[in-house]
């Protein structure tokens, strides 16, 4: 099957950065080096035949005990991108380790990135560099550890007031 | 001749509890504290179909300061749980708790991190309305339960 445009540009544009792309039925998705997910995003919002101008989503998955098929890093920052002047996305995705879960921050590019980057902190601990006000968004000051990571206990509960039931 | 005959009906003859408690349970202006999904049925049993109003209850205040049942609707956080205790001490004796809805019972379906497991652990409830959401009939029930228990209960002045 021919790779679609965004995915042959990206090719052609970082070599060394994309460690693997994959299209299914129409979507388009690249695993990219961590390092150089700020320069891709730039490249393609600012591209004038790719033009990808909407954040859609920006959150993470913990691959913890994934072993089918094996991860070697943890973490994987997931970011979904739309143009809508050509009506067409992509998926771009960044594998983090455990010792260092740490990725640069997209506010310079998009504003939204602010408040899903918090979220994503919030839930899974991965630390943005870059972001004006890196804090908790949905949980409170007092919450510890970040509870959408696999080891945090389900029913993990830290009430504020109250028993611990 | 007795006194009632000598009377007629021009004069009721009752005790002070009862007839407060008859007020009261006639007079309910509750406070909906609305948090999820189980407002949606709130809604349909205070409009004219199902007309909470029938009860007494027909005027919610949203000022806890003007309220004398707090009705808590809808999934209770552990963030939100501050606030819930503080709007109930806020309100003036006498007070009541209705729990609606099955997340303010037991915290419902919703076993995790972030869910208070029933208001029971944070506020005292006098009536638990289980459902999810609990039919309007179901809420009319527990308003009426609620009725009875303040109409039996000791009327503190």
């Amino acid at each position: 099957m021919e790779e679609s445009l965004t995915l042959k540009k990206l090719r052609e544009r970082f070599p060394a950065s994309i460690i693997d792309t994959h299209s299914f039925r129409g979507d388009d998705t690249a695993v990219v080096k961590r390092v150089d997910v700020v320069d891709i995003c730039r490249f393609l919002k600012e591209s004038p035949d790719l033009s990808y101008n909407f954040l859609m989503d920006l959150t993470a998955v913990d691959y913890l005990q994934m072993n089918n098929p094996p991860k070697t890093e943890r973490f994987e920052v997931v970011y979904h991108l739309y143009s809508i002047k050509y009506n067409h996305r992509v998926r771009i995705k960044a594998p983090l380790t455990e010792a260092d879960p740490t990725i640069d921050s997209l506010t310079p590019l998009w504003a939204v990135a602010n408040w899903l980057e918090r979220e994503c902190w919030d839930m899974f601990g991965i630390r943005f560099d870059g972001h004006p006000d890196l804090k908790r968004i949905l949980l409170y000051e007092q919450f510890e550890g970040h509870p959408l990571r696999k080891d945090y206990p389900l029913t993990g509960r830290q009430p504020l007031i109250g028993p611990k039931n | 001749m007795a006194i009632e005959s000598a009377l007629g009906e021009s004069v009721v003859l009752t005790r002070t509890d009862k007839v407060l408690g008859w007020a009261r349970k006639y007079s309910l202006f509750l406070y909906p504290f609305v948090t999820a999904c189980c407002g949606m049925e709130y809604m349909a049993t205070a409009a004219s179909h199902y007309d909470i109003d029938r009860f007494g209850a027909g005027l919610p205040r949203f000022s806890p300061r003007q309220a004398d049942v707090l009705f808590v609707v809808g999934t209770i956080s552990h963030k939100q749980a501050p606030i819930l205790k503080r709007v109930w001490e806020q309100m003036c004796e006498p007070k009541w708790v209705v729990a609606f809805g099955g997340c303010t019972c037991s915290g419902g379906p919703y076993d995790n991190y972030a869910t208070v497991q029933g208001i029971d652990t944070i506020v005292p409830v006098d009536v638990y309305i289980p459902g999810c959401p609990p039919r309007p009939e179901t809420v009319l029930d527990g308003i009426m339960k609620l009725q009875e228990k303040i109409q039996n209960q000791k009327q503190e002045l």
